[in-house]
């Protein structure tokens, strides 16, 4: 096949990016390969930064070869001689067997000079990242490549122009890449016969939370939500109710009850106000408190943001800190509205699509769970009992029958009685750990 | 800061790793990393010598040093201790195992222990999210961890 060929086979397939975006690789491939320079790079972002998947991982860690061989391809039709991966560090596993494969795909001669005496030749290097989110960003990864600190940069140039020490770099993520050596095998007719309208192929998710069954799926686009949770993840642990599911990380939002038999794909996933992501997929039941939620994603982006630009930098700590407040029973109706315009500042305003997408937690939470947050803020009351601020753990005189099970397991021994005899807890002792209440056999502790 | 002295056999390696990186200034990162391998941290003592060999400022250096969260300027204590906050951990509740560690040890995020023994940090997923919540200890991993686990988690090290 030429170069144009193969782009051309990647484009009717329908691949789009497994990277979060979705941009249609083929298109990606093609203008890489329209820019004319000498020297091009291939690089594979294997930064995989959302914490709660793992995804990636598992594709370098079982199959690296099939990686190599489509960053192969790409130089082919790019005209790129030479690829990288960008690795988290946090991945020694992956990194060795990487190492291990591209020795032998240079032993074999697929990966070196004049390969196969076609006169093309290619050959891949490691890079690794260093434990900062930000640096999946394709601009910033290529300045952590560089040995920069790993600041986004304004889009355009995007990459495929000026990229990796300023050449035209075509950048995928690993799983996009993995999708190309089985497409070019079976036909972009096959791909593309699963999958969504836009949507084509598989795609993996990592299933956690409060499911039954946690770990890695791979469905066919437009499987529904309630197919992966429920027939896939065997529904909610220990029987509590679903509430929600976050996906796309730290960049998405949470979706509930009614988004359940929505077709998951590209388009559905932003039309409910939340993203595909790289395909990071949390479960949460009736415990979980949805402020809480969006704050310990907030917490996130503030120590993520690089603070190369203001909405991010500031905004994103303001946001935090009203939230704290909010969780604390301090904030007012007042502050709900502030959150909204705020978090919709920072959305418009940040310079990189960690900025852009980091209120969408905050966002989406507040449009499909607005009651908790009333609840907060009106009633000083967390409902699932979360904010530690806002409850107090109390023992029923009536249904105790003094086994002291509680008084052993309190780490700060704030729970006093008698054997035999209803026990009492110092509120101005208890740290709210809720040991106690998970002990109790006797449900004789309560929240309020 | 007081004046660290380090030692001479060690400063060389250091070096001939600069050199076998051809001394080149985009290979910071991977400088760093080897350094970190070396000396355990990265002290400014440290920093001076790789800004020297890679001909880059001090400044450069630290501002590198300070922006990738792998990279420490304070020693690890001699059990590493650290709470995975990952989204998958944090809903099945590593925020009271976390609080549980901080209260027993009486430590900070980010501290080490008078002794040298202990030091507390938090991770982004280890992938090991099936486990959630968890918990390594140096090269253990620990997984399913509840707040009342702490105290017998740390007394396997004292
Ligand atoms: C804050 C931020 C973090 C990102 N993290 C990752 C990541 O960990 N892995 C990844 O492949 N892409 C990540 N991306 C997307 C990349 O910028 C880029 O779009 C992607 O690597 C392109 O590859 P694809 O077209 O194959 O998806 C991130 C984007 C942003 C804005
Ligand atoms: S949006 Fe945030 S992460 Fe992106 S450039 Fe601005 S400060 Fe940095
Ligand atoms: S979130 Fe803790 S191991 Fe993945």
């Amino acid at each position: 096949m030429t170069p144009e060929e193969v782009i051309d086979e990647i484009k009717r397939s329908g691949l789009r990016g497994r990277g979060g975006g979705g941009f249609p690789t083929g298109l990606k491939w093609e203008l890489t390969r329209k820019v004319k320079a000498e020297q091009k790079y291939v690089v594979c972002n294997a930064d995989e930064g959302d914490p709660g998947a793992f995804m990636d991982r598992s594709i370098l860690e079982g199959d690296p070869h099939t990686v190599l061989e489509a960053m192969a391809i790409n130089g082919y039709c790019t005209e790129a001689s030479k690829g990288l991966i960008y690795i988290r560090a946090e991945y020694p596993l992956a990194i060795e067997r990487l190492k291990i494969a591209i020795d032998q795909a240079r032993e074999y001669g697929l990966l070196g000079d004049d390969i196969f005496g076609t006169g093309f030749s290619f050959d891949i290097e490691l890079r690794y990242g260093a434990g900062a989110f930000v640096c999946g960003e394709e601009t910033a990864l290529i300045h952590s490549m560089e040995g920069l600190r790993g600041e986004p940069t304004v889009k355009p140039p995007f990459p495929s122009e000026s990229g990796y020490k300023g050449a035209p770099t075509n950048v995928n993520n690993v799983e996009t890449y993995a999708s190309v050596p089985v497409i070019l095998l079976k036909g972009a007719d096959w791909f593309s016969s699963i999958g969504t309208e836009k949507s084509k192929g598989t795609k993996v998710f990592a299933l956690a939370g409060k499911v039954n069954n946690v770990g890695l799926v791979e469905v066919p686009m437009g499987t529904t939500l309630r197919e992966v949770i429920f027939d896939i993840g065997g529904g909610i642990k220990g029987g509590k109710k679903f509430k929600a599911v976050q996906t796309g990380g730290p960049s998405g939002g949470c979706l509930t009850e009614k988004h359940l038999d929505i077709p998951i794909d590209y388009d559905n996933l932003i039309a409910s106000g939340s993203m595909m992501g790289s395909g990071g997929m949390i479960v949460m039941d009736e415990d979980d408190c949805m402020v809480s939620v969006a704050k310990f994603y907030l917490d996130f982006t503030v120590e993520e943001s690089c603070g190369k630009c203001a909405p991010c930098r500031i905004g994103n700590k303001r946001l935090y800190e009203m939230l704290d407040t909010i969780t604390q029973g301090k904030g007012t109706v007042e502050d709900l509205s502030k959150l909204r315009n705020l978090a919709n500042v920072i959305k418009d305003t940040s310079l990189c699509g960690l900025g852009q997408t980091s209120p969408n937690p905050v966002l989406s939470t507040m449009d499909n769970f607005y009651d908790e947050y009333l609840a907060h803020v009106k009633d000083h009351k967390c409902p699932s009992g979360q904010c530690k601020a806002l409850m107090s753990y109390i023992i029923k005189e009536d249904a105790c029958v003094g086994c002291t099970l509680c008084a052993r397991v309190c780490p700060v021994d704030a729970i006093s009685g008698e054997k035999k005899m209803p026990h009492v807890i110092d509120q101005s002792i208890c740290i709210k750990c809720g040991a106690c209440f998970e002990k109790c056999k006797f449900d004789a502790i309560f929240i309020e | 800061m007081a004046d660290i002295k380090l030692p001479a056999n060690k400063v060389q390696e250091l070096r001939d790793i600069c050199a076998k990186f051809n001394h080149e200034k985009g290979e910071l990162i991977n400088v760093l990393h080897a350094a970190q391998g070396i000396f355990g941290y990265l002290p400014a003592e440290v920093q001076d010598i790789v800004a020297e060999e890679l001909n880059v400022s001090v400044a450069h250096v630290y501002g590198v040093v300070t922006f990738y969260s792998f990279f420490t300027m304070t020693p690890k204590g001699k059990y590493p201790i650290s709470i995975c906050m990952g989204t998958a951990c944090y809903v099945r509740g590593a925020e009271k195992v976390l609080d549980e560690f901080k209260r027993l040890l009486d430590l900070k995020v980010g501290e080490t222990s008078a002794n040298g023994d202990f030091s507390i940090s938090c991770l982004r997923c280890v992938g090991a999210c099936g486990l959630a919540p968890v918990v390594t200890v140096g090269e253990k991993v620990y997984g399913r961890v509840a707040p009342e686990d702490v105290k017998g988690i740390i007394a396997e090290y004292k």
